[in-house]
């Protein structure tokens, strides 16, 4: 195992004393000459046609500098699968029809936001209602309105995966189950509601700063939707106060804000309230999943064969990727010989679903975990146990798709058993009280390249100077998550540099070297970090080619940069200081900079991902069994990262991970009624605070990643997932309920409580 | 309808003519320019706006800007102190993972520093408790109460 003097060690963030003094600046802080703000009028409707709109009260209001609509844009649609322009559904401004509520029809800008928020007021719109669909089953029915013309079934995306043969292994089953779960919505409720600002230049170029996890991706839609040319497109991400999945499309405020700055020739801020997030923002997936699995009499999986319906909302939004990748999530985990998936698409007249977090795995794996916990009980096997017996390991291939390259899975399931002391919890808890597992395996980013870039997946440029110092740039986007600290702590690991000692940009599009397409899929860490470790290398060839000739050394010595050194190994005298020897690089190159690029596509990782997490999560559950009340008292995880660059920091993601998750499983939900959204503050729209959090004890299985940046692969995402089947779990163990449609709630738990009574009087 | 309001901004005097329905946060981040405390939801329920007037803390999005008129108000910016020598609330938030995306960061710092003002040995619950205005979506909450902890050690030692 090799050394570290950087990575691997509890680092703080160095821009943490920034955010922790109130000096890092977030889009919304940004302050312009002369600049309007805007807002956005959205449709009160879920489902209508726009029959004539009227902006001439509005354009009148004094202090009002420019309204638009849908007919003063260019006709041009936008998503992230540029690949597949058809599934290219959304226009900025609504042209035809609107088909959610919340659907944005006009913008204003106007010299303060109270202006622009009367504005709206004054806009007449005429619609002619549509008959609408709230639901997947609705929305597939002969005979349902139509939300696009394109897609006449409403149906927008199909996907099917298929390998061995279903059929004969179910035939060969000793015991067989099928289940339908669903599946609610979720927000990202990031604390940083969007922003966005946009400048044009007198010669007719944009900057945009606005709170994106995907700079790159909204340069190019942003481009494209203007009819620019992209590099007269500058998009630049300042601090971003979380994302979550929930920022990496072009949104509508960010093209407005740009083409009324192209318009007024004054910058142009949108920010939107909470109100907005939470009635229209994106969210997670609500799904349909229908999952049939066969086992031996010992527990062996033999075959798996599901069939997920996504309910997309409005538009497609990710929800294509989604689909792509909850078909790949059933897959993943276990040994499944004969494997058949189908996923389909839906729109409804909902807010569009969108990425989020785990990105159709809390949703595919909370149906998988909790069947497979259906099993145990019903084979007479330890839940722990049964996994065991069916976790893939290192070098299983997934068909199409991937070898798992590294593999702590059953490494974490005994050691989560161990930590929460499984087998005897499981028998002698209190009455009310119970444990459960749930488990998770998430991929380090995607192979797949719908937006078709084509750029590197991720690039990086490393500037170093004879003062010994280093400059790192790269698009990668750290929107909290702690990048900008994990690529510079593998720069100075590889440099053999302090942390005090590189600089780093990013996020830039203007700047920062072309590509990164963004912050999704727990990509960032593998790719922008292999990225670095390459441009890295090409300085070190260089450097350590001087301090060779400085010293004539035999060319059989190996060279190494460290402490601030770069010298002979075995013969540390033979060398000179880092700075000492960039000097004698540039005097050999006749005053050229020491430059490199680096850069990172995966290569020979099949279509999904280059590397696998794993991770196992037990849930020790009391019920009160007056109310129905969840309370989670302690969660025991153990998890597969590969490497750790940062301990502090995964910690974090592993904390925040069961927060966001146990809003998922109890909490969270949204309350609709004819597609509106009704719970739209923090007070109705429940994220867990402080105090309902429950204690944790952690423990990172040791493997490496080959294909990982020094072995490090996902820990970012993955744990999401198994939190909610684990608490479910939990709770059939303390009750009797089972969960097969989230959330948990009180009245479902008492319900099931009361029908648990009715079977047991029925028996008895 | 405007007012002229006087009031003591981070231990300075200050002065400045509001209209009468401005909050207290527009005015701090417009008028003043302090882009420390920030408008996670507007409603008061978020937290992230957090700033102590008189030394009690309040969402400063809810707080009408004429109520401070004679009134003391420290932002998160008003906690550095000397030769920009950080709090140990701020000290300990940037060393023990605090910090993530850092959006409820200035608002979590000032409810820590009025629970530590007020309570200078809180117990685990007792932080808790006294974050429970102050959502966060990164931390779990987790490193924010260790930080307040390891804050509470090093003021008390």
């Amino acid at each position: 195992m090799r050394e570290f003097s950087v990575v691997g060690k509890d680092i703080p963030r160095p821009d943490a004393w920034l955010k922790a003094t109130g000096k890092a600046v977030y889009t919304d802080d940004i302050k312009l000459p002369g600049m309007l703000y805007g807002k956005l009028l959205r449709s009160p409707l879920p489902h209508a046609r726009i029959v004539n709109i009227d902006v001439s009260k509005a354009q009148a209001l004094p202090g009002v500098k420019c309204v638009i609509t849908g007919q003063d844009i260019p006709k041009v649609k936008y998503g992230n699968w540029r690949l597949f322009p058809a599934t290219q559904d959304e226009y900025a401004l609504a042209i035809d029809k609107v088909r959610f509520v919340g659907d944005e029809v006009a913008a204003v800008a106007a010299i303060d936001p109270d202006i622009a928020a009367e504005a709206l007021q004054l806009i007449e719109v005429e619609y002619e209602e549509l008959p609408p669909v709230f639901d997947i089953e609705s929305a597939l029915k002969e005979g349902a309105p139509v939300i696009h013309e394109e897609s006449p079934n409403n149906v927008s995306v199909t996907r099917k995966i298929e390998y061995g043969d279903v059929e004969e292994g179910f035939s060969k089953a000793d015991y067989v189950r099928e289940d339908t779960f669903t599946v609610h919505a979720v927000s990202h409720a990031y604390l940083e509601p969007c922003s966005t600002v946009a400048q044009c230049d007198l010669d007719g170029r944009i900057t945009l700063w606005t709170s994106t996890q995907t700079p790159y991706i909204i340069q190019c839609l942003l481009a494209s939707t203007l009819e620019m040319r992209e590099n007269d497109v500058r998009v630049i991400k300042p601090y971003v106060g979380g994302g979550f999945g929930g920022k990496m499309e072009l949104r509508p405020w960010e093209f407005c804000a740009a083409f009324m700055a192209k318009l007024t020739g004054r910058p142009v801020k949108f920010t939107l309230t909470r109100e907005e997030e939470l009635a229209t923002g994106r969210r997670r997936h609500p799904m349909v999943i229908y999952s049939k699995v066969g086992f031996k009499k010992d527990g062996t999986l033999v075959a798996k064969d599901l069939k997920i319906s996504l309910d997309g909302g409005g538009y497609n939004s990710m929800g294509p990727t989604a689909t792509f990748l909850c078909g790949n999530f059933g897959a993943m985990l276990y040994r499944y010989p004969n494997y058949r998936f189908f996923g389909q698409h839906v729109y409804t007249n909902k807010p569009p679903a969108g990425a989020m977090r785990g990105f159709g795995a809390p949703q595919s794996l909370f149906a998988t975990e909790t069947q497979m916990n259906m099993a145990a009980e019903e084979l007479g096997i330890d839940p722990i146990e049964l996994r065991i017996k069916n976790a893939m390991v290192e070098g299983d291939v997934i068909p199409d798709v991937a070898t798992i390259s590294s593999c702590g899975f059953i490494d974490s399931l005994k050691e989560a058993a161990r930590m929460s002391n499984w087998k005897k919890k499981r028998k002698s808890l209190a009455p009310g009280e119970g444990i459960g597992v749930g488990c998770y395996s998430f991929i380090s980013g995607g192979v797949f390249n719908w937006f078709n870039t084509q750029y590197p997946f991720s690039a990086a440029e490393v500037r170093v100077f004879s003062d010994g110092t280093a400059h790192l740039l790269t698009m990668a986007s750290d929107i909290g998550q702690g990048s900008d600290t994990a690529l510079k702590q593998i720069l100075a690991e590889e440099l053999g540099l302090e942390m005090k000692d590189i600089r780093v940009t990013s996020a830039d599009t203007a700047v920062t070297p072309q590509a990164d397409l963004g912050t999704w899929g727990s990509r960032v860490t593998l790719m922008a970090g292999n990225a670095v470790i390459d441009a890295a290398k090409k300085i070190k060839e260089k450097l350590f080619g001087a301090v060779s000739a400085r010293f004539n050394l035999n060319v059989i010595y190996d060279m190494e940069c460290k402490g601030g050194r770069v010298y002979a190994k075995g013969r540390p005298d033979r060398g000179m200081s880092f700075g000492e020897a960039v000097a004698m690089v540039q005097k050999a190159q006749r005053g050229e900079p020491l430059v490199a690029r680096g850069y990172y596509t995966p290569r020979g990782k099949g279509l999904v991902t280059p590397a696998f997490s794993f991770g196992a999560q037990v849930a020790h559950v009391a019920v009160d069994q007056e109310t129905g009340k969840v309370e989670v008292k302690k969660i025991w995880t153990a998890h597969d990262c590969g490497t750790v660059i940062n301990p502090m920091a995964a910690e974090g993601q592993l904390e925040g991970s069961i927060h966001m998750a146990l809003g998922y499983a109890l909490s969270e939900q949204f309350v609709m009624d004819k597609g509106k959204t009704l719970n739209t503050t923090f007070l109705d729209y429940k994220i867990p605070a402080a105090m309902d959090m429950p204690q944790s004890k952690s423990a990172i299985v040791d493997t490496y990643e080959p294909e990982g940046p020094m072995g490090a692969k996902e820990v970012g995402e993955g744990l999401v997932s198994p939190t909610a089947p684990a608490i479910a779990e939990a709770v059939y163990h303390a009750t009797g309920y089972r969960c097969k449609d989230l959330p948990i709630t009180p009245e479902k738990i008492l319900k099931g409580l009361r029908d648990t009574k009715k079977r047991k009087r029925k028996r008895s | 309808m405007k007012k002229l309001i006087r009031f003591t901004l981070n231990g300075s005097e200050v002065s400045a003519e509001v209209p009468s329905h401005k909050m207290l946060l527009e005015v701090l981040r417009e008028t003043f320019e302090l882009t420390g405390p920030k408008e996670g939801c507007g409603q008061g329920e978020c937290g992230a706006c957090t700033v102590l007037v008189d030394g009690l803390s309040v969402n400063s999005c809810l707080y009408p800007a004429f109520e401070v008129d004679g009134k003391e108000v420290t932002t998160v910016e008003g906690l550095i102190g000397e030769g920009n020598k950080l709090d140990p609330i701020q000290e300990a938030f940037v060393e023990h993972g605090g910090v993530q995306c850092g959006f409820c960061t200035p608002g979590m710092i000032m409810s820590a520093k009025a629970l530590l003002e007020e309570n200078p040995r809180p117990t685990e619950d007792e932080i808790k408790k006294g974050i429970s205005g102050n959502l966060c979506r990164c931390t779990g909450y987790v490193q924010i109460v260790e930080s307040i902890k390891k804050a509470a050690q090093k003021r008390g030692s």
